[in-house]
């Protein structure tokens, strides 16, 4: 268990989801505490990026509760949970490809910069400076993502590694306090994995409670304090990056993919 | 220092607008000038609702017929000044499309797209058949605006091809100033973010459902002051204005001159606004003609003549 203290930002509880009589998530439970990383593992089609759309309001959970700093928020849309401090990322990247890579990030200020309708139409001074204001901040994380010198380019135009970077930004814009990040390293090259990997811990380090679905299984393990591991739909072991890597049923399930092929799949 | 591209797509639009006269050598092209200009006004609402956000509306022309009869019902009804008429106008489109636009802008795509056509042809149909109100077919005369004669009064004598032609050029200024401002600010970029993934427009906050209500909204509020001042100007108004070949007529000026771009939407507005009156001189392929150019221009440049021919020149010189 972690040795992080204070009361747990991100609780979920008993969570589940039947898509046409298949139970792709089913009684999944954990905790997240500020500053924490906890990853979810298992293998392709354990329910993690499903797990990921039930807490993030894209998909209305069947059973089961998600509480947001104490507040009940099963189910609850994506943008009324940006406004309670829970951003994400996309395993597939959701970007803005028409606009540029400084606009993508812009955005994920939008709750900082929205004024009036009115304000905005008519150009008002305070609508102004509020962008201005909106735009420093967002080339300061492009820097912290080192994508500042990419600020003017159309972001579709970006590589899959930067675009997954961006899309960290973009979310870091929000100031969440519960940060989802599905498969931030996937595609990335050692080095960019290397920096990811930093940025994330950072990211820990500041107070936002990190809940990470990744590949990598050496990233997995160095920075996690608590993994989730699901199999089919259900929570088959969590605990420790030691404990759950000693775990059996995980080297059976997972783990067992890499070191004993053969066992795959049962 | 580099102009902002708002203030360069402006500074052009006045400048076109401010020596287009010294080459008009008769009324009539004042008259075909300021069809173009209430015509560009109405497409910029367009370029909010298609170009920023996304949402396709086959039934905008049912905002300027409300635009329009409001000019010519409410002085007669409520002894309303027609300038106070073209409010009241808008605020009706801004209301309707407000309890229209939550239905159907649920909708995607062509499901949207028809649904707002269905608007669109209830509108022109009441307009129609309510004929003790409306006048029927023929349509009604609208009451004089008014204002050419106060400043005739005041010394400054135009005639009514000039004085349509500064009004709808500065409504068409005003509305280009507005969209521009909309697109560097929080809810056009909003817009435009939900145009690119909605799913990632939500995650970052922004309630998707009401930001599409208000490009709605306000591109209502834009296609009705422009049948406003159409029905001003020609000081009648006939069903037709609310008619769905009208609505098509303002999404295709929209797209064929670049639905994402204000200039290139206008520029649009022009095209199409001007070409009938050029393609006169082919007499009976008018129509072949403008059916031609309209599908060169999409099949050469996609995003329309403006934002095309700009990449175009971009491409070569780099």
């Amino acid at each position: 268990m972690s040795t992080e203290t204070g009361r747990p930002l991100l609780v979920v509880e008993g969570l589940g989801i039947v898509f046409g009589g298949l139970r792709a998530v089913h009684d999944v439970g954990f905790a997240l505490k500020p500053g924490e990383i906890v990853s979810i593992i298992g293998p392709n089609g354990a329910g993690k990026t499903t797990l990921f759309n039930m807490i993030s309001g894209l998909y209305m959970p069947a059973s089961g509760s998600v509480r947001l700093d104490g507040e009940v928020v099963t189910g609850m849309a994506s943008h009324l949970l940006a406004r309670r401090g829970l951003s994400r990322t996309f395993q597939n990247l959701q970007i803005f490809p028409a606009m540029s890579v400084l606009e993508n990030v812009m955005s994920g200020f939008h709750l900082k910069e929205k004024g009036s309708l009115f304000a905005d139409l008519l150009n008002w001074p305070t609508a102004r400076s509020r962008t201005r204001a909106i735009e420093a901040a967002a080339r300061a994380l492009l820097a912290r993502v080192g994508l500042e010198r990419a600020a003017e380019r159309e972001a579709g135009a970006l590589s899959y590694g930067s675009l997954k970077r961006l899309e960290i930004a973009r979310a870091l814009a929000l100031s969440p306090k519960v940060l989802l990040l599905d498969e931030p390293a996937a595609g990335c090259n050692a080095t960019e994995t290397e920096e990811i990997d930093r940025l994330i811990e950072e990211i820990a380090h500041e107070g936002t409670a990190i809940l990470l679905v990744e590949h990598d299984m050496k990233m997995v393990m160095r920075i996690s304090n608590h993994i989730v591991v699901l199999d089919h739909g259900e929570k088959i072991a969590e605990g420790d990056p030691a404990t759950v890597s000693r775990d059996p049923r995980v080297i059976e399930a997972y783990l067992g993919v890499q070191q004993e092929g053969s066992h795959a799949g049962g | 220092m580099r102009l902002s591209h708002k203030y360069s797509a402006l500074l052009v639009l006045l400048a076109v607008v401010a020596v287009a006269p010294l080459f008009f050598p008769s009324s009539y092209y004042y008259r075909v000038a300021s069809l173009v200009c209430v015509n560009g006004l109405a497409v910029i609402g367009i370029v909010i609702l298609t170009g920023y956000a996304g949402q396709i509306s086959l039934g905008h022309a049912g905002f300027a017929g409300i635009g329009a009869y409001a000019c010519a019902l409410a002085p007669v009804h409520l002894g309303l000044h027609p300038g106070a008429a073209l409010v009241l106008g808008a605020l009706v489109s801004a209301g309707l499309a407000f309890l229209v636009g939550r239905p159907i802008l649920r909708l995607k795509g062509y499901y949207l797209g028809v649904a707002s056509l269905g608007f669109g042809i209830l509108v022109s149909m009441v307009l129609t058949n309510e004929s003790a109100i409306t006048g029927g077919p023929d349509g009604m005369q609208v009451a004089d605006l008014g204002l050419r004669g106060w400043l005739a009064g005041i010394g400054l004598r135009l005639t009514t091809g000039q004085f349509w032609y500064f009004v709808n050029a500065l409504a068409m200024l005003i509305g280009a100033w507005l969209a521009l401002n909309l697109n560097e600010r929080a809810t056009g970029r909003a817009l435009r973010a939900l145009h690119g993934s909605e799913t990632a427009a939500a995650t970052v906050g922004i309630d998707v459902a009401r930001a599409k209500l208000s490009a709605f909204v306000i591109s209502a509020v834009y296609a009705s002051v422009a049948g406003s001042l159409l029905a001003l100007q020609n000081r009648l108004v006939t069903p037709d204005i609310a008619g769905y070949m009208h609505s098509i007529e303002m999404v295709t000026m929209a797209v064929l001159g670049g639905v994402g771009s204000v200039l290139g939407a206008i520029f649009g507005a022009a095209v199409l606004t001007l070409l009938p009156q050029v393609l006169t001189a082919f007499d009976q392929y008018e129509q072949i003609a403008l059916g031609l150019i309209m599908m060169l221009v999409m099949i050469y440049l996609r995003q329309g003549i403006v934002p095309g021919l700009l990449a175009l020149i971009r491409g070569r010189g780099t």
